[in-house]
């Protein structure tokens, strides 16, 4: 009874963004009182719905990469072949979690320059360690049972990773992609202290020029993105669950 | 007998052969911001250091190519790092022309590749001896003794990091202990309040979605935005309440980002105090109940002790955080190593940005090492062994 609550709330969310984001201006007697009296209240250096396009834009990019190269990373080390890499990619990722995000993008830029491909090396480098973690705790757990009877039944290994180990470890990768992209779009605001064109644009101008509703609509805007694609992914795994489950 | 290649070891050869042969080990510049000339291995060092070097790397290759004992790869892989890193000083030394003040040589490409390949080996190494806690601390203490020797013997002198560091040596250590005093003073509030939070919301299970989702949302809100929201609320309480401005509680600074980490960290410290504490056997609460313990008394003596691993892995999570997260606090004058990481990228002058980023990720390097090996001794505790 209670369970439709939680989704009328996310739809609210969503249209209170898409309204804000299409016109921001209707919202400004709202953060009036934030600011002092002859600043503006809603950002005016660029569009809103284009800056929160182009930050949606670099997560995905980074995502996606990070999502191909941790799935077929953990793919190797769970193969005969790279068996010997395994120990090593964990304590790999362990130690690539000690690398702050800050420290990650101002070093990049010597070697790409500023704006937005130091932004996809920081994003793409924290994308990988969840999905990693994540498929390989996949991988490495399935049902004995289930793999038994796959090589009984004369599956070659391709076929069973395919058919079977890869369907299985699905909702589990699908959640270490789900706290990726959260962690990324948190991160890719960092990315404007680079010159990135993502929202934290508008809360490095608010932060400089000491202007609270700046700040508060780019944190806003960066959170609720978060919420309604955790929800969102959070539907999907449980929908790839029941599937596997049921089949 | 067949001779039996290590497959790790053929990657970290094509990696050192590629910095070596292919890329420049350092770079020569005019002045610390302009674009430098980059040099190769055997340019940037005189005959005998240049060759003795490449001699050590193709001993320290060749260790790592074939199939032999983790100890022979740990040391050889030693061998190749302090090798690279006396090198990369005397270069700066043999490459600056004398009496320039101005020049600044910095490592190049090629000097980044070579650490990032045998650091790899150094740790494939270190995983497969597979040492127990205590042994990697004791690795951990000598390489920061090593590190410290490195600096002290002032080898590294003529290095553009280390003329950055000379120039602001009293600031480099204010900003290190801001930056140590977020990440611990913060981690140390959210373990007070978290674990008697954590502890409630375990006891009381109505509370419990509310609290974690509560924390969760807070986590979704970016850091910088965190930082700058908290900033009008301390503000005012700074103005409006009487001996908030003398404990240092101001708008700007080291406080927004204090309460920032402190309510980043909270989540983790709850959610694991609640799992943790989930976690103990029914049959280890019955027993305990049993013997007649009150509940304050299995608290501390039964559930608190068992829960202990989970509850050091979150302080693990929060405290690597917040030291990479504390470089952020700069941005709104709250001081620590990020201060050097944004002028830095502001002076375009990238040794000054590794001023600040080289001891984040040593730091929070560091704190992990040494904090997995508290987990892993925590939860190797056999039952009952511990006298209270």
């Amino acid at each position: 009874m209670r369970a439709w609550v939680p989704a009328i709330l996310r739809g609210l969310l969503l249209l209170v963004l898409i309204a804000f984001l299409v016109s921001p201006g209707s919202f400004e007697p709202l953060l009036k009182p934030l600011v002092q009296p002859n600043a503006p209240a809603i950002y005016n250096q660029g569009s809103l719905l284009s800056l929160t396009l182009l930050h949606l834009r670099t997560v995905l990019i980074a995502t996606l990469a990070a999502t191909i190269i941790a799935v077929l990373l953990a793919i190797l080390v769970t193969r005969p072949f790279g068996a010997e890499f395994l120990a090593l990619s964990r304590s790999l990722v362990n130690i690539g979690q000690t690398f702050p995000p800050v420290a990650v993008l101002a070093l990049a830029v010597p070697a790409v320059g500023f704006g937005e491909k130091p932004t996809l090396i920081a994003l793409f480098l924290y994308g990988l360690l969840p999905i990693f973690e994540n498929t390989l705790t996949a991988l490495t757990n399935l049902p004995r049972s289930v793999m038994e009877a796959a090589r009984g039944s004369g599956m070659t290994p391709l076929q069973r990773l395919i058919q079977v180990e890869l369907p299985l470890s699905l909702p589990v990768v699908v959640a270490g992609i789900r706290l990726s992209v959260v962690i990324s779009l948190a991160t890719a605001t960092i990315g404007s202290t680079v010159a990135a064109k993502t929202l934290g644009e508008v809360i490095i101008a608010g932060l400089q020029s000491n202007n609270l509703a700046f700040v508060l609509q780019g944190g806003l805007i960066v959170g609720a993105l978060a919420v309604l694609i955790y929800d969102g992914l959070s539907a999907v795994e449980a929908m790839i669950a029941r599937r596997t489950g049921a089949a | 007998m067949r001779v039996r290649f290590d497959k790790l070891g053929i990657v970290i050869a094509l990696l050192a052969a590629y910095g070596v042969l292919w890329s420049s080990f350092a770079t020569l510049k005019p002045n610390r911001i302009v674009q430098g000339q980059a040099e190769s291995m055997l340019q940037s060092l005189p005959a005998w250091a240049g060759w003795g070097l490449v001699g050590v790397l193709v001993v320290a290759i060749t260790a790592a190519l074939f199939r032999t004992s983790p100890w022979i790869k740990l040391i050889a892989a030693v061998a190749a790092l302090t090798a690279l890193t006396l090198s990369i000083g005397y270069a700066a030394t043999f490459l600056t022309p004398a009496g320039n003040t101005y020049a600044r040589v910095s490592p190049a490409s090629g000097f980044w590749i070579l650490l990032f390949a045998f650091a790899l080996l150094a740790a494939d190494a270190i995983t497969r001896l597979d040492p127990p806690p205590a042994m990697r601390v004791l690795f951990l203490v000598l390489a920061a003794l090593g590190a410290g020797a490195l600096l002290m013997s002032g080898s590294w002198d003529g290095l553009s990091i280390m003329k950055e560091y000379s120039g602001r040596a009293d600031v480099f250590w204010v900003e290190a202990g801001k930056h140590v005093e977020l990440a611990l003073g913060s981690l140390f509030a959210a373990v007070l309040v978290g674990l008697p939070l954590g502890i409630l919301c375990h006891r009381v299970a109505p509370l419990r979605d509310g609290v974690l989702n509560t924390l969760n949302l807070v986590q979704t809100i970016p850091s910088i935005a965190l930082f700058g929201l908290l900033i009008a609320p301390l503000g005012w309480i700074a103005a409006n309440v009487p001996g908030a401005a003398a404990l240092g509680i101001r708008g700007i600074g080291g406080a927004p980002a204090f309460v920032a980490l402190f309510l980043y960290s909270l989540l983790p410290v709850v959610a694991n105090t609640v799992v943790g504490l989930a976690g103990v056997p029914r049959a280890a609460n019955d027993a305990a109940r049993g013997i007649g313990m009150t509940g304050r008394q299995r608290l501390f003596k039964v559930e608190f002790p068992l829960a202990l691993p989970v509850i050091l892995t979150a302080i693990r999570i929060v405290l690597v955080q917040n030291i990479g997260m504390a470089t952020i606090a700069a941005l709104i004058g709250g001081g620590g190593f990020g201060v050097f990481v944004f002028q830095g990228i502001g002076q375009t002058a990238m040794d000054l940005v590794l001023l600040g980023a080289v001891p984040t990720v040593a730091l929070a390097f560091a704190s992990a090492v040494v904090l997995d090996a508290l987990v892993e001794m925590n939860s190797r505790v056999p039952n009952g062994a511990r006298s209270a």
